[in-house]
């Protein structure tokens, strides 16, 4: 093709259309393909949007293994834990026995920005290290920052056996309220 | 053989264009008198690039799972050969890119660079800026010891303040509705390969628009930015006085860097990486967890400041602070550079680093947080030199009831509450046991804590410390 035939090309408008087809089909093809790629990476991104999680009931022990009066470290596998999670598969939860079958699990979790809390055994307290939060053995907060009383699991004696309805992390937001 | 090595280097030079294109960009001219307060910006890019090549080296060692990764840093810190200071050089060169990102970008606002036609830089480096405090908050994570996991909660717990949204984001951080196996891929996702992502495309584009934009000279009081003459002025001023970046500048920036590079893996070194914490195991609650360094003082932030308005600052805060960086170079890109006719800036610039630097300190201190690990005010310690028995016992129940945490008497105890070595001298009996009785702002009531003869024991060792 020499100089004249390729310039008399591209002045013809009826070949620009058929490049500028070309051009836009190869663009298109691009933006396809990375459309398509991207589908399984951001349903990736964004799985913990996507599951949902039933929670469910756990034993944590027998209700005589708890004394009357007396709030005890409880720990119970997580509702759908992974199997490669180790430890972190487990969470944990203050029971306290008030009598009989009568039990409230509080969450481990301090209502003000989540660091665990301690049950301060012979103060009868709960207290959070983290920036001073401190709670009665009920739960409602005796000091510090904490908006709201410690969270509560819901909890049930089936069979002699005390289970904890798992529940994820408690997250305080504007507005809400304790369980 | 001189002359084969000079052959073989030609050719390689021919084909790659070596001397064609990369030297000219090494050697573009940039203003004379650029000295050393010029250097920040490449210790924050030696650094970076310190990181990723000690990132690369834990990466061989480490074990990004849920279950396995605390086991494996207990391997990197006492078995691996060097693993000892290779974690520290990771840690103190994240130091290092943290502190030299705020000079840098102090230097850079009090000499007003960020001015036209440089906004873009101001721009680009605000993503870095943002990316780097993301890489650190990540990067404490990847420990997985308590502290790691807890500073995992203590996040989305920050996240779920937002209105609406704060529920799904803080699911979004951890990976699902608690901590677990799911949750260290994904901080080990961001901070592996999602953000050095980031990191590499965006200083790709600090470093381009240095090039294109030319560094910012040094500046003069009275000597102006006007957009429609600074390209024109800019450039005559590189053609008259310029001097080619390499080697007339780069040496500063080279030999600052190295020197930094050394400083790190002596410090590494010296003082090895931060202890590993407990075990990742949520239900481990005995922990403290407390933040690195350079995320101290927002941890101190959340304590001292007022708890009605936390929720509105945790969720304004890191937004208007953002809008805020990104806005300045629109508010003003024309006009005086010089920080000598520019004191307003000076002094937010003042203000700004010792409230951090304050915050840091006292976030060190934690003087709000109860002292768990205190010992008991042993007898030798108090006031009352034969103490009888209710005495002897309010000094057992003083510890055992958790007044210690909080309150110190001589050497012995926390200092979130007053200091009650003579508050014998300042309270009756009465007043004292009113105080214990009620509680305060601070401190719980303990009314419905204590009997009758452990309160009047407590009262009767207060009273005796005179």
């Amino acid at each position: 093709m020499n100089e004249e035939s390729t310039n008399r090309i591209e002045e013809s408008p009826k070949e620009i259309t058929r490049r500028n087809f070309f051009l836009k089909l190869s663009l298109s093809l691009a933006g396809l393909g990375a459309a398509a790629a991207a589908v399984p990476v951001v349903s990736a991104l964004i799985a913990p949007l996507l599951e949902k999680k039933n929670q469910v009931w756990r034993g944590v022990g027998k209700v005589n293994q708890f004394q009357e009066g007396t709030t005890t470290l409880v720990r119970f596998t997580n509702a759908d834990p992974k199997p490669y999670a180790g430890t972190t598969a487990e969470s944990a939860a203050w029971l306290r026995r008030n009598e009989k079958n009568d039990f409230i699990a509080f969450a481990a979790n301090c209502t003000h920005l989540g660091c665990p809390v301690r049950w301060e055994k012979d103060a009868h307290l709960f207290m959070c290290p983290c920036h001073g939060g401190v709670y009665y053995a009920n739960g409602t907060v005796a000091a510090g920052p904490p908006p709201f009383p410690l969270t509560k699991y819901q909890v049930r004696v089936v069979n002699n056996e005390v289970e904890i309805k798992t529940a994820p992390i408690p997250i305080t937001h504007i507005g809400s309220k304790s369980v | 053989m001189k002359k084969t090595i000079k052959k073989i280097w030609n050719w390689i030079d021919d084909r790659i264009g070596i001397s064609q294109n990369i030297l000219p960009i090494l050697r573009h001219p940039v203003p004379p008198k650029a000295k050393w307060s010029y250097v920040f910006g490449t210790a924050v890019l030696f650094s970076f690039v310190l990181q990723v090549v000690t990132g690369i080296g834990l990466s061989l060692l480490y074990q990004p799972s849920s279950k396995d990764a605390y086991e494996s840093l207990l391997f990197i810190t006492n078995k691996a050969k060097f693993g000892n200071l290779l974690r520290g050089i990771h840690y103190f060169g994240a130091s290092a890119m943290i502190i030299f990102v705020g000079i840098h970008m102090i230097r850079v606002y009090i000499t007003a660079s960020y001015k036209f036609p440089r906004e873009m830089n101001w721009i680009s480096g605000v993503f870095l800026l943002l990316c780097t405090i993301f890489m650190g908050f990540t990067g404490q994570l990847l420990r997985w010891d308590s502290n790691g996991v807890w500073s995992s909660v203590v996040a989305a717990e920050q996240l779920g303040r937002t209105p609406f949204i704060g529920k799904y984001l803080a699911r979004f951080l951890l990976g699902g509705d608690t901590i677990g196996g799911q949750s260290l891929s994904r901080f080990y996702s961001y901070h592996v390969f999602i953000v050095p992502a980031m990191i590499f495309l965006f200083v790709g584009l600090h470093l381009y628009l240095v090039i294109q934009n030319g560094i910012s000279e040094p500046t003069k009081a009275g000597r102006l930015v006007d957009p429609k003459t600074y390209r024109a002025w800019y450039k005559n001023l590189l053609k008259e006085k310029g001097v080619p970046f390499w080697p007339n500048a780069a040496w500063r920036d080279t030999m600052f860097s190295a020197i930094l590079i050394i400083c790190i893996v002596v410090v590494a070194f010296i003082f090895g990486p931060p202890a590993l914490s407990g075990k990742p195991d949520p239900a481990v609650l005995h922990t403290s967890p407390t933040p690195d360094w350079y995320m101290v003082p927002f941890f101190a932030l959340f304590a001292l400041m007022p708890h009605k308005i936390e929720s509105i600052v945790m969720l304004l805060g890191p937004v208007l602070t953002v809008v805020i960086l990104f806005s300045i170079p629109f508010i003003s890109n024309r006009g005086e550079r010089s920080p000598l006719k520019r004191p307003w800036a000076v002094y937010g610039v003042i203000c700004v680093t010792i409230f951090a630097i304050s915050l840091l300190v006292i976030g060190l201190k934690a003087p709000w947080s109860p002292h768990f690990n205190t010992k008991p005010v042993p007898l030798s310690a108090i006031k009352s030199q034969n103490p009888d028995s209710t005495i002897i016992q309010g000094v057992h129940l003083f510890y055992s009831k958790g007044c210690n945490y909080c309150h110190k008497i001589n050497d012995y105890g926390g200092i979130d509450g007053p200091n009650l070595t003579t508050i014998g001298n300042r309270l009756s009996i009465q007043e004292l046991t009113v105080r214990i009785v009620n509680g305060g702002k601070n401190m719980p009531s303990y009314g419905g804590i204590l009997t009758k003869d452990e309160l009047n024991n407590i009262v009767a060792f207060l009273k005796s410390q005179d």
